[in-house]
C-alpha cells in the first residue's frame, strides 16, 4: 500500500468538511476550549447562535498536520463554511465585528451583545474515531 | 527566540513595500499590523497567507501565535 494513495486522516477531514456546512477545527471543544484563540472563535459562532460542527484536533497530532496540508493554513483554529476556509481567529473575529460572519452564516446578528448559546449548539466530532 | 523586531523585519523583507508594527509580550506570542500595497485585491485569507509565508514552518512552533491584521495603504 503506497502512502500517497491512502491517507485516511486527510480523507476523514475532507469528508467532515464536505458533510458539515459550518465546521470549526479547534483545540479542545466549544464547551472546554484549550486555547484562547479557539475559545474566541467558537465564542463568536456561539454568540450568533449558528449551528456548527466542531473537531478537536488535539487527540492526534496527525489531524493538525493533515488539516494544514489540506487547507494551506498553518494555525488552529480554522473555520470552514460550505467547504471553504473562512479563516482563523483573527479573520473570524474581524468578520464577527463587521457583521460579515453573520452574513456568511446566513443568520441575523442581534446587536453587539453576545446572546445566550442556543440548544442547537455544537456537536463535537472525533476524526480519530473514524480511523479504525 | 524571535523578537518583535525580528518578526517585523521578516515580514517587511518578505513582502516588498510592507510596513509592519509588531508587538510581543513574551517573544512567543506576536501581534502584528501589516500595511502593504501587495494586499490590494486579495481576500483576507490570501493576505494572511502572504504574511504567513514569511515564516514557513515556524508558526505554531517557535512563533506560537501571530495575531494579524492586514490593511492596504
Amino acid at each position: 500500500m503506497s502512502e500517497q494513495a491512502s491517507n485516511p486522516i486527510r480523507d476523514a477531514i475532507q469528508q467532515a468538511i464536505d458533510e458539515n456546512p459550518v465546521i470549526l477545527f479547534m483545540k479542545g471543544t466549544p464547551e472546554q476550549p484549550m486555547c484562547g484563540f479557539s475559545a474566541r472563535t467558537a465564542g463568536a459562532l456561539q454568540s450568533l447562535g449558528a449551528p456548527f460542527a466542531a473537531v478537536d484536533i488535539l487527540p492526534d497530532p496527525r489531524i493538525r498536520q493533515e488539516l494544514s496540508a489540506l487547507s494551506n493554513w498553518p494555525t488552529i483554529p480554522q473555520l470552514f463554511v460550505n467547504g471553504e476556509l473562512v479563516g482563523g481567529c483573527d479573520i473570524v473575529t474581524e468578520m464577527y465585528e463587521t457583521g460579515e460572519l453573520a452574513q456568511v452564516l446566513g443568520v441575523e446578528q442581534t446587536g453587539s451583545e453576545p446572546v445566550e448559546t442556543q440548544a442547537v449548539g455544537p456537536r463535537p466530532m472525533g476524526i480519530e474515531n473514524r480511523l479504525n | 527566540m524571535p523578537t518583535a523586531e525580528d518578526v517585523k523585519a521578516r515580514i517587511e523583507a518578505s513582502i516588498p513595500g510592507a510596513t509592519a508594527e509588531v508587538q510581543s509580550p513574551d517573544n512567543v506570542h506576536f501581534n502584528a499590523r501589516v500595511v502593504a500595497e501587495a494586499f490590494d485585491g486579495l481576500s483576507r485569507i490570501e493576505q494572511h497567507r502572504l504574511v504567513y509565508a514569511a515564516f514557513e514552518g515556524e508558526l505554531g512552533g517557535a512563533i506560537h501565535a501571530l495575531q494579524l491584521k492586514t490593511e492596504t495603504p
